[in-house]
């Protein structure tokens, strides 16, 4: 899906336009300060074209048969002067404008990424690499935002000088223009066709960093284990491979787009020399003063220089232009579906689940849960059984809506669960899983996380009933303390108890345990269980687990194996039968 | 700075040979406007048109050897550039990958990750730019400068008097800007902190539906980033127009002097306008080594942060063996050994424990109670504070890391998975053949699922493992540990998604291992360590009970609550 997009993306200059007007769009959604913007460059270029007129009376004024016109040369130099003060204090005030605009821009860019990223299904970060998905939020923003302040106005200044300098040349004497006649459409044409191949460079260039930062990402969230096998050099060679791919990436661009400025420089120089011996020809035909000339020339470097600057700057675009289709790309990535149109709330009353021949697959090819049937009534608890991979896992990604089903219904208080909003029905699940997830703020706010607006109570309650009280008051700053990168410095079976702890302060009506204690020692266990009595009271329950004190109780017991149920029933029932569940549960006496 | 120029040096000949080429690329661009002034002064006098075309066409020579010289030349800074940047990023990566469990937990993941990819990224750019606007901009200056002093001296004073005034602003400027970058990259790591924190837990934040106070965590960090990027964009943004006023100044003082000088007979008005002519070309240099300034001030605040990394002091170096020999001949010793994370909080006290080769150990305990924290000892991320550990009665501290860690084979609590086939992720990067990952697999009761994938060995795994169970991770990565037949195989929590049936099975076939590694075993259940030779019991930290799971039975009382609490025993997962 990401590669088709990428290859649509790039092929065609129509395409690469509609990137430019895009990034223009964000621009003009402050259209009063980038109003302000054009007036303030339009001013300061015209003084700063301005200048070198006046300087070339000033010079006529000095090169008078009859001597240096003293007067003149004052006024007219007093005059350049007072056209680059008020130029230079425009230019501070247009890079404080544009500098404003440019960051408001890139803020709300990376809110809206971000917000976009929030969105997508859950099977986009199963199957991508966190590092890589950094990598559009930080470089690509970075590399866009880089281009939008100075670019895209530079291109427009230079526009602007590009047309002024023309038009005060052609007053001079409209016959040296013609000298533009050649170099301009070289100029232009040579940077276009330059740019339509750079372009695709800068986007692998984009794509490579992306590369290198999943790997970096991958390998330092399991640093300890690669130093624990010693296996450092095998994996420095493997991140040099991408390092060298980003870095050749690179060089390939940048061999392109370095070639570029010299150029243009060229294209100018050869104009410049152009100039020289044509005006020099006219004035030996006295046609022209050496001040024309002077003027002349002077307006023909400032006709350079931006067209030089931007020469320079295209290049700089290009890597914009690749780096906001790649982040384009990813804002428009399908989102969850929405909800149905007339999708109602899922709200207090009932608590029954419901499935209906459920059949679902991952990839379309392999099919995880065959024809699953089955009920838990309001306040049931439910435990799932079956061998590691049966497909456990699957039901619960399901009743989150992480994953949508094909075939088949799912029934939350006999409703199909796709009538409800997607927040709603999640929200009226909490969870707790085996990989407990603890962000980077206090341990407080890690309990509070459950629910908005818990109260004081509602958390050092939490923490008291899952035995965490004593711990967390003997951290530095109790329950103030920072939990850092996913709380390296706790134990699992902390984290766990923390995540639990969390899933309490929640009000929830339905409660989903995988595995959820699995690295909670059996006594701390045992301490909480009135605890989890508690949390599980009057709640639809789904539990994964191996322990049996869980399962036991549980009212109904579920075998999944090999994505079907195998046998369904209370713990006595299922040793009656005398089956597989029988058959796991005898295996620990032998 | 120096780490920079560091990296350079290897390449110091391409960037003396490349400064050369560019060098007389540029010289070009300032004959061009000499010939011009001589075109106009000496040439046009004479009225032969002939000369005159001769002299352009020397021109358009002179500006297609400036062509061909600047782009050779900036090819080739980009060559060195790219070693360069290729040279520190892969000593950042082996640097990182060589910090202790401390300095990891101090720099923080998000952190390291930004340094290696946008800091290194940052100074790429920076080397690029630096050779070749950096070099361009100073020889066009002082070539200027030199040119017109060779014609008119008194013009030229008008410019150098203004040279200390803009050396000034850039200098105060940078200097300013240096840190304003730190602080930006700075606010980067903790907006690339909240979005690694929501890709990796989406189904928690979705779950419980906390998207909108994810965004609004997202706003803050983002809003300061933004604000601290404006700060110093402002700020950098002082430079060009300060310059351009300058300069453009001078231009007007050249005129004026130029008048005087005129009228006193003392230079001709073509002078004036070629000097101009320099003039123009000495500006557009000025305005291109703003720009670079922006990038210095950007590429330095990141060479610092690289330069935090790679100055990082070796943690846990190896030290001589304070006691040699001391201690019992046993394959593994701990000998009054205590810890604290940090200070204050003590997770271990006086732990002493012999395991001898071959035998196995099992560690038991409350959730925190230090069990992890005896591994992460004896594997040596951390120091002990006090007390000795050591294998083969060698102090840990004085064995060589590359020795040290070949001895290891082992799972910790929340190890990885990468993005590679599952005999990959097995293997290692070790030097195994397929019937070592196979035997390994068979070991650790992973083989059979894995034949059940359609490539089987060569099934790709997701980056953490996301298309495979909990228990199937936990086997391919005890596969992993028993897949270099180690000396001590270590299993931390590793088999908590197993069923107890698998439990059992794997248990089993470590039995029938000819050569039986040394075995620490950390678990929650009983049932786990029942034939382990030896069991610790570990409460806050302290041993409470020490030996056979009988023995403990009758003298631990903890040891035995926690196997009364398991009598239900597990099943399946």
């Amino acid at each position: 899906m990401t590669e088709k997009k990428k290859n649509e993306g790039g092929s065609g200059n129509h395409i690469k336009l509609s990137v430019v007007l895009r990034l223009g769009s964000y621009l003009f959604r402050h259209p009063l300060p980038m109003i302000l913007a054009v007036v303030i460059m339009v001013v300061s270029n015209v003084l700063a074209l301005a200048a070198p007129e006046l300087s070339g009376h000033a010079i006529d004024a000095l090169s008078l048969d009859g001597g240096v016109n003293f007067e003149k040369v004052f006024y007219y130099c007093a005059l350049m002067a007072a056209c680059y003060v008020v130029s230079a204090i425009l230019s501070y005030l247009l890079t404080y404008v544009m500098i404003r605009v440019s960051k408001k821009v890139t803020i709300e860019m990376r809110n809206e990424l971000f917000d976009h990223l929030l969105e997508l299904p859950v099977s986009y970060f199963d199957g991508h690499q966190t590092g890589d998905i950094i990598s559009h939020v930080s470089y690509d923003i970075d590399t866009i935002n880089a281009s939008l302040s100075n670019d895209l106005l530079q291109i427009f200044a230079s526009a602007i000088m590009v047309i002024g300098s023309l038009v005060m040349m052609l007053k001079i004497k409209p016959v040296l223009v013609l000298v533009f006649a050649v170099t301009v459409p070289i100029s232009v044409a040579f940077t276009r066709y330059k740019s339509v191949y750079v372009r695709p460079l800068f986007k692998k260039r984009s794509a490579k960093l992306g590369i290198l930062n999943g790997y970096a990402e991958e390998i330092l969230s399991g640093q300890k284990t690669v130093r624990s096998f010693h296996k450092e050099d095998v994996f420095l060679s493997r991140f040099d491979e991408r390092n060298r791919d980003a870095v050749d990436a690179y060089y390939e661009a940048d061999y392109q787009a370095c070639a570029i400025g010299p150029s243009v420089n060229f294209i100018n120089n050869l104009s410049l020399a152009l100039i020289s011996m044509f005006g020099t020809i006219l004035y030996i035909f006295d046609k022209i003063t050496p001040g024309n000339i002077s003027t002349f020339i002077l307006y023909s470097r400032k006709f350079a220089g931006p067209i030089n600057e931007a020469a320079n700057i295209i290049a700089e675009l290009q890597s914009a232009c690749a780096a906001a289709e790649r982040v384009f790309a990813l804002i428009d990535m399908e989102p969850e579906k929405p909800d149905a149109p007339d999708a109602g709330i899922l709200s207090g009353n009932g608590g029954d689940v419901g499935f209906r021949n459920v059949t679902f697959s991952y990839d379309g090819e392999k099919v995880i849960l065959h024809d699953i049937t089955f009920d838990a009534p309001e306040g049931s608890v439910v435990a799932i059984v079956g061998p590691t991979g049966s497909g456990k896992t699957t039901v619960i990604n399901l009743l989150m809506r992480f994953y949508d089903i094909e075939t088949g219904n799912i029934l939350l208080s006999d409703k199909p669960i796709t009538s409800y909003t997607r927040d709603s029905s999640r929200a009226a699940f909490s969870m707790v899983l085996q990989d407990a997830w603890l962000f980077a703020g206090t341990v407080y706010d890690n309990i509070a996380y459950g629910k908005d607006n818990a109260s004081e109570e509602e958390v050092y309650g939490a923490a008291r009933a899952v035995g965490l009280e004593d711990f967390i008051l003997s951290l530095p700053d109790g329950y103030e303390t920072v939990i850092s990168d996913n709380g390296s410095n706790l134990s699992k079976g902390q984290k766990q108890l923390i995540t639990i702890a969390r899933a309490m302060v929640s009000d929830a009506k339905y409660l989903i345990l995988d595995e959820a204690t699995s690295n909670v020692d059996s006594r701390t266990e045992l301490s909480i269980q009135t605890a989890m009595r508690a949390l599980m009271k009057g709640k639809t329950c789904f539990v994964i687990a191996h322990r049996l004190s869980t399962i036991q109780s549980a009212d109904k017991i579920i075998v999944i194996r090999g994505g079907r149920i195998e046998e369904s029933g209370t713990h006595d029932e299922l040793l009656r039968m005398d089956g597989f569940y029988a058959s796991l549960y005898l295996s620990q006496f032998r | 700075m120096h780490y920079i120029l560091k990296y350079l040096k290897p390449y110091r000949g391409r960037v003396i040979v490349g400064s050369v080429i560019k060098f007389l690329g540029t010289i070009m661009d300032l004959v061009l406007p000499w010939i011009l002034a001589y075109l106009i002064d000496d040439i046009v006098p004479l009225g032969q048109i002939g000369k005159v075309v001769f002299w352009g066409v020397v021109m358009i020579l002179v500006a297609l050897l400036g062509f061909v010289g600047n782009v050779t030349a900036n090819r080739m800074a980009s060559a060195v550039a790219r070693d360069a940047a290729r040279g520190i990023r892969h000593d950042l990566f082996r640097k990182v990958l060589s910090l202790s469990g401390r300095q990891i937990d101090e720099f923080t993941v998000p952190s390291l990750e930004s340094r290696l990819t946008s800091d290194t990224y940052h100074v790429h750019q920076l080397l690029g730019q630096m050779q070749r606007i950096g070099f361009r901009a100073p020889i066009l200056l002082i070539g200027g400068l030199i040119v017109t002093a060779l014609f008119e001296p008194v013009l030229t004073l008008v410019i150098v008097a203004l040279l200390p005034f803009i050396a000034w602003i850039v200098f105060r400027v940078s200097l300013k800007g240096i840190p304003m970058y730190a602080d930006v990259q700075k606010s980067n790591d903790a907006m690339v902190g909240v979005v690694r924190e929501n890709v990796q837990g989406i189904r928690v934040i979705k779950a419980l539906s906390k998207k909108e106070s994810e965004k609004k965590r997202f706003r803050s960090v983002n809003t300061e980033l933004g604000a601290k990027e404006m700060k110093a964009g402002i700020t950098m943004g002082v430079t060009n127009p300060l310059m351009t006023f300058f300069l453009n100044l001078g231009m007007t003082g050249v005129i004026i002097v130029g008048a005087y000088r005129v009228s006193h007979g003392l230079t001709e008005p073509g002078k004036i306008i070629a000097f101009l002519s320099y003039f123009t070309i000495i500006l557009n240099a000025m305005l291109s080594v703003s720009r670079v300034f922006v990038m210095y001030s950007k590429g330095t605040a990141s060479a610092n942060r690289i330069g935090e990394i790679l100055d990082a002091p070796e943690d846990l170096t190896v030290t001589e063996d304070a006691a040699p020999g001391k201690g019992l001949p046993a394959h593994i010793s701990f000998d009054g050994v205590s810890f604290s994370y940090r200070e204050g909080k003590t997770q271990l006290h006086d732990i002493s424990f012999t395991v001898g080769r071959g035998e196995s150990l099992g560690i038991i305990g409350a959730t925190g109670s230090g069990k992890s924290t005896v591994i992460k000892l004896l594997e040596r991320f951390y120091d002990a504070d006090s007390g000795r550990i050591a294998i083969d009665g060698r102090d840990v501290r004085s064995i060589p890391r590359d020795e040290l860690y070949a001895m290891f084979g082992s799972v910790m609590q929340n190890d990885v998975i990468f993005e590679d086939t599952v005999a990959e992720n097995i293997r290692f990067g070790r030097d195994l053949d397929d019937a070592k990952v196979r035997r390994a697999a068979e070991l650790a009761q992973a083989s059979e699922f894995i034949e059940r994938f359609e490539e089987g060995y060569e099934h790709p795994l997701t980056s953490r493992g996301t298309n495979v169970s909990g228990g199937q991770k936990q086997r391919i990565l005890i596969a992993r540990a028993l897949a270099g037949e180690p000396d001590i195989l270590i299993l931390d929590d590793s088999s908590s998604a197993l069923d107890y049936k698998t439990d059992a099975e794997l248990r089993a076939s470590l039995r029938t291992l000819e050569k039986r590694p040394t075995t620490i075993l950390v678990a929650q259940r009983v049932s786990s360590l029942a034939d382990c030779d030896k069991i610790i019991v570990l409460e806050k930290g302290r041993i409470v009970g020490y030996g056979t799971a009988e023995e403990l039975n009758e003298t631990c009382t903890i040891f035995r609550e926690i196997r009364e609490t398991q009598m239900g025993g597990m099943i399946v997962d």
